[in-house]
């Protein structure tokens, strides 16, 4: 099992808030990977950091890309990250184009590809026959996944005005048209029904098994995070307090407590088995 | 009817008469010391003297008044979720289109006949000529604040550089226009990006500032820089375009033909204004072709997603520096192009014509005309264009008239008059899925 992305000794400070402390982590290639941790433990800040929005205080991401070596995404600017290094986010609180269509979305997310076939728009002012094939390429990817996501029937509609639960699936195709190495899933279960985050369970491990993308899934859906992950990093006020298999991270004492305080230690497990029962 | 509106705000007459009670108590209690109480001088004393008659008309006014307004307003939002309620959005979107469809066309063949129509009448042509410099302007503009979201308050700068940049060259190099026009154009660009790359970073209110100031920065200079520019006295007698080499002239050059004498025709200055006015019609809808295509590829949806999510545009891996940049400089070379027309047309420049006045009018009609909508601006900009002369009659009064126009079409439309966005590509033919859809039905 080859590592894909290495976080060492990262630290995040905004000011006299420390959200990262001294964190380090790996995320094997081809495998999800899930972080839990209580409210403002500092997992959002974690990937903000991972997608160049923010530049850690200290600490280095190395991200072993498999066609163009090592990158380092502390140094590339956000953008760039998303480009070169192919490290996709998703938001917590959705993100798309509410104006755009669903479809017209998924093809924004091609833009680096399209803009190189347009030529500075000169290819495309004159829709020369490169850039009309380039674009059909983008419609048909963009198709893929909306079938994928069962999104076809929305295509033409502004994505803004599609339900809770399908602006979700609209994110997560919209991160997959940019062609990620490591998606990185920011509660993307949030908001979800039980029946939604059943199919989001399935679609999570057919990208992982399938197509051999990496996942990094920040989630409070224990149904969610329990049953895919191969991996759980769990954080507490910036501070990695436990990492390992499901089972181990589900059963460890200092998980128990940072969730639930000092005595009560069969609560997390109560929790865990009541929202399984939920889903099932 | 009026029953039915009544009903469905649960608004009863009781409680519109109360409401307006209240509003004739406020004016009253106002209106005691304003208008019942006033001074008068007896005899080199002050006294006081009431004028309580004035005063209870001045009650009943805003008593019938509120009555009124209220009203109109109810009457007003019920029409609408009436409207809203008949059609499904399908159904509107494609009725939009086919209504932007006949509209579009019905433009132009107006515009396109406008002069053959009027071809004596001097001020027709001329304001007609305004409004496509306006609605060239409108689509320049578009570009930024309509398709990028980003507010340029000082785009009249671009304009006074395109307009400086032919009247200079002409003038100083003896350039003809159309060597001039794609040279003014892309230093106008130049200043687009010139102004776009320190303020990459600003958004919102405080980018409109900065334009702002860009623009009110470009017309003092050319007030004051007066070896350069002529200061205030501006820059006279440049020279017109010519048709393909032909002069508007009354008499033949020696040895050569003027436009009158080469077609063999009586000279008339209206020749020339008819021609200027097809060559704006001409430029007009380039740039109409050019901001439409561009709004189809890959640049022109980076615009869009850039106004509706600059965060998302980076987690997409989208340079938005170079997105916002390019699109400063595409507005701003289609300002310079219609400040190289209205420097050849007028023949007189001073920086009077680049106040931040015309900015505002600029950004009015495309926020009147529904951000981003291409036939909304031609819409506004003629109406824009069009408030002021009928106005004129009313002296003083229009710009009072031209306030008010604004401000109910705001209450009418809040989105702009055409505020339908027709998407850029579609996956399935719009015409079959109407057909499925109604043989479903």
């Amino acid at each position: 099992m080859s590592t894909l992305l290495s976080v060492r000794d990262l630290t995040m400070r905004f000011g006299g808030l420390t959200a990262i402390d001294d964190l380090s982590l790996e995320v094997p290639a081809g495998k999800i990977t899930g972080i839990i941790g209580p409210n403002g433990a500092g997992k959002t800040t974690l990937f903000n950091c991972l997608t160049g929005f923010y530049k850690p205080t200290v600490g280095t991401l190395r991200l072993a890309h498999p066609r163009r070596g090592e990158l380092r995404l502390e140094k590339l600017p956000s953008h760039r990250v998303a480009r070169d290094a192919q490290v996709v986010r998703t938001f917590q609180n959705i993100r798309l184009f509410p104006k755009m269509t669903v479809l017209e979305n998924l093809i924004v997310a091609q833009h680096n590809v399209l803009q190189r076939a347009s030529r500075f728009s000169l290819a495309g002012l004159f829709s020369l026959p490169g850039y009309r094939r380039a674009e059909r390429e983008a419609v048909e990817r963009a198709r893929t996944w909306l079938e994928r996501l069962r999104l076809t029937q929305f295509a033409d509609d502004a994505a803004g005005a599609l339900p809770y639960g399908t602006q979700r699936r609209i994110e997560i195709a919209r991160a997959l048209c940019v062609d990620p190495v490591l998606l990185c899933l920011d509660e993307p279960a949030a908001g979800l029904n039980p029946r939604e985050s059943a199919e989001l369970n399935e679609l999570l491990l057919y990208l992982c098994d399938e197509l051999g993308i990496a996942i990094l899934l920040i989630e409070h859906d224990m149904s969610v995070v329990m049953n895919v992950s191969d991996h759980i990093c769990v954080i507490n006020y910036g501070r990695k307090i436990a990492e390992g298999t499901p089972d181990a991270v589900k059963n460890d004492p200092h998980v128990i407590k940072a969730y639930l305080g000092e005595d009560d230690e069969e609560g997390v497990m109560q929790a865990y088995d009541e929202t399984e029962e939920r889903a099932s | 009817m009026s029953t039915v509106v009544f009903a469905h705000h649960g608004m009863t007459p009781a409680e519109r008469l109360r409401d307006a009670g209240w509003i004739a108590f406020v004016a009253l209690i106002l209106g005691v010391p304003l208008i019942g109480l006033t001074t008068v001088d007896v005899g080199g004393r002050l006294a006081v003297d009431t004028r309580f008659g004035l005063l209870a008309v001045a009650v009943v006014a805003a008593f019938a008044g509120r009555l009124a307004l209220r009203w109109a307003i109810d009457s007003l939002r019920a029409h609408k979720q009436s409207k809203a309620r008949q059609h499904t959005a399908d159904t509107l979107s494609s009725r939009a289109r086919t209504l932007s469809m006949v509209l579009g066309w019905m433009a132009l063949g107006v515009s396109i006949a406008l002069p053959i129509f009027f071809s004596d009448n001097r001020y027709v042509v001329d304001t007609a000529t305004t409004v496509l410099i306006y609605v060239m302007l409108g689509w320049g503009l578009n570009v930024v604040v309509g398709l990028a979201g980003l507010l340029d308050l000082g785009y009249v700068a671009f304009y006074a550089v395109g307009a400086y940049s032919y009247a200079l060259l002409s003038t100083q190099y003896g350039w003809g226009f159309w060597e001039a026009l794609p040279v003014s154009g892309a230093l106008a660009a130049m200043f687009g990006i010139l102004l776009g790359y320190p303020i990459l970073r600003l958004r919102g209110d405080y980018l409109a500032i900065v334009t702002l100031g860009f623009g009110e920065i470009i017309r003092v200079v050319l007030l004051n820089w007066t070896e350069f520019s002529g200061g205030p006295n501006g820059i006279s007698s440049i020279p017109r375009p010519s048709f393909f080499g032909l002069e508007f002239t009354r008499s033949a050059p020696e040895g050569g033909h003027s436009f009158a004498s080469f077609f063999g025709l009586e000279f008339s200055a209206m020749h020339r204004l008819i021609f200027l006015y097809y060559l704006i019609l001409v430029l007009a809808l380039l740039t109409h072709a050019f901001v439409s295509r561009l709004r189809k590829l890959p640049v022109g949806r980076a615009w869009e997603a850039l106004r509706e999510d600059e965060i998302a545009c980076k987690a997409m891996g989208m340079n938005t520096t170079n997105i916002k940049l390019s699109a400063f400089a595409i507005g701003a070379m289609l300002g310079g192009f219609a400040g190289v027309f209205f420097a050849a047309r007028q023949g007189f420049i001073s920086p009077e014509s680049f106040t931040f006045s015309e900015s505002a009018i600029i950004l009015a009609i495309v926020v009147l005309g529904g951000m981003g909508s291409q036939l909304g601006v031609v819409l506004a900009a003629t109406l824009l264009v069009l408030i002021p002369e009928f106005g004129r009659n009313f002296a003083e009064y229009r710009m009072l008239l031209f306030g008010m126009a604004m401000v109910l079409i705001m209450i009418w439309k809040p989105g702009g008059l055409l505020s339908h966005r027709e998407p850029t590509l579609r996956l399935r033919d719009p015409r079959a899925k109407a057909a499925t859809t109604e043989g479903a039905q």
